[in-house]
């Protein structure tokens, strides 16, 4: 099965959750980083490195001396990646989200395939866990392309029959979206204040049209107030941890160990946890459409 | 003289200049000899999350401008302009229309050589982690 560990607000504790999981889980288990714009999973899990490699997206590049300045490369572009300006063709590197349209219906040959840096995947072992992580270029503005590099890579490194956990971004867009659309599962972490129900809201809004089973993880239980429990009742969705706000867990994270493993308490709660999730996806006789 | 154009968001020379380049409403596309004009709304750039300079560049490049007077142009949209051949004039958000192509007219404006805005759009992180030590590098020996 495969679990992300998403969440609305940001430093909510998705990594500190996915980091526990991926230490207690049960089974043979790959863990993958998809916060590529600032991955941390590997600060806790200190994987021994096996490999990197750069990711690049293919994008275009203009041959002024063919362009008749049609303007078919920029009608079919949606992202003002290539412009005819005056008697100019111009691409904007950076606005490309690389869909080759421009290359296709150019019919001149005066857009070329060229590439741009998205980051690199670096990939190895966290004890027996295969691990993977991308790391965007500074300066990229784009997750996605990256990220599906990266779990296009998982293949090489993991047998496909052992369970996943992604540590995703944090928010509802696109990043968050593409990191949680794999998974059977999606773990929210949350914390009781305001701030965490409201973005908590933004999050069952975002994902509930993937149609995928999801469950709440209460960090820092015991500050705030109770409005995040409210809205769980309400969407129907289950709290599956309370995990309290206790110095010794901030003392395990700001030493960069699994909390899991460093804080009694907290292992119980997320054994409990792992038991909950492989339950959910325990595929009902009516869909093993899963598998 | 050349067409100029103006961002603004009605089509009348009494209209105050639209600080926003490539937000902007629209263009008034003015003949500075006969100050006769035409309005070019900017709708396809408004809808765009990012290149709403890039495509207000385009928008205006077609329509036949030479010069634009404006408020704040971002360095995406500043490259287009100046590859379309484009003179950009800044920093005219507090005059009317009238008054910004009479100022361009008795040559009593500077032009352009950089950007006066930074790059924008497009989102950005909603809440950093409060791990994050990976960003910008300095993630022992993982980087």
């Amino acid at each position: 099965m495969k679990i992300a560990v998403a969440s609305g607000k940001g430093g909510t504790g998705k990594t500190t959750v996915a980091a526990s999981l991926i230490h207690v889980w049960p089974d043979p288990v790959a863990a993958m980083d998809l916060d590529v714009e600032a991955p941390n999973l590997h600060l806790f899990l200190h994987p021994e490195e096996i490999g990197r490699c750069r990711a690049f997206m293919e994008i275009p590049e203009p041959d002024e001396s063919r362009c008749t300045f049609c303007r078919k490369c920029s009608d079919i572009c949606q992202f003002a990646a290539v412009k005819v300006l005056g008697e100019v063709l111009m691409v904007f590197p950076e606005m490309c989200h690389g869909c080759g349209g421009c290359l296709a219906v150019c019919p001149e040959g005066a857009l070329r395939p060229g590439k741009r840096e998205l980051g690199e995947i670096i990939w190895g072992t966290a004890g027996a866990a295969p691990f993977i992580m991308g790391r965007s270029r500074i300066g990229e503005a784009m997750s996605p392309p990256l990220m599906r590099q990266v779990k296009a890579h998982l293949s090489r490194i993991a047998p496909p029959q052992i369970d996943l956990i992604i540590d995703a971004p944090p928010g509802v867009s696109c990043p968050a979206v593409n990191a949680v659309m794999d998974a059977d599962v999606i773990v929210l972490v949350t914390e009781p204040t305001p701030f965490g129900a409201f973005d908590l809201g933004l999050a069952f809004k975002a994902f509930a049209p993937l149609g995928k089973p999801m469950g709440v993880v209460v960090n820092r239980a015991g500050i705030g107030e109770d409005a995040v429990y409210r809205l769980c009742e309400r969407q129907k969705i289950a709290v599956l941890a309370e995990i309290p706000y206790d110095r010794a867990i901030a003392e395990a994270y700001a030493e960069g160990r699994v909390v899991a493993d460093a804080v009694p308490a907290v292992r119980g709660i997320v054994e409990a946890l792992a038991r909950q999730l492989q339950a959910m996806d325990r595929p009902a006789p009516k869909e093993v459409l899963h598998g | 003289m050349s067409k100029i154009a103006i961002s603004c968001d009605e089509p009348s020379l009494d209209a105050q200049v639209d600080p926003r380049f490539g937000r902007a409403a629209g263009f008034l596309i003015v003949d500075p000899d006969t100050m006769t004009f035409t309005y070019q709304e900017n709708g396809q750039a408004q809808a765009m999350a990012r290149g709403a300079g890039i495509q207000a560049a385009e928008t205006i490049i077609r329509a036949g401008a030479r010069a634009v007077l404006t408020g704040y142009v971002g360095p995406k949209a500043f490259q287009a302009l100046s590859a379309g051949g484009v003179q950009i004039v800044q920093d005219l958000a507090n005059l009317t229309v009238r008054q910004a192509v009479e100022r361009y007219k008795a040559g009593d404006i500077a032009l352009a050589q950089e950007p006066n805005s930074q790059a924008h759009g497009g989102g950005g992180r909603p809440g950093a982690g409060m791990g994050g030590g990976g960003r910008g590098g300095g993630g022992g020996r993982w980087r």
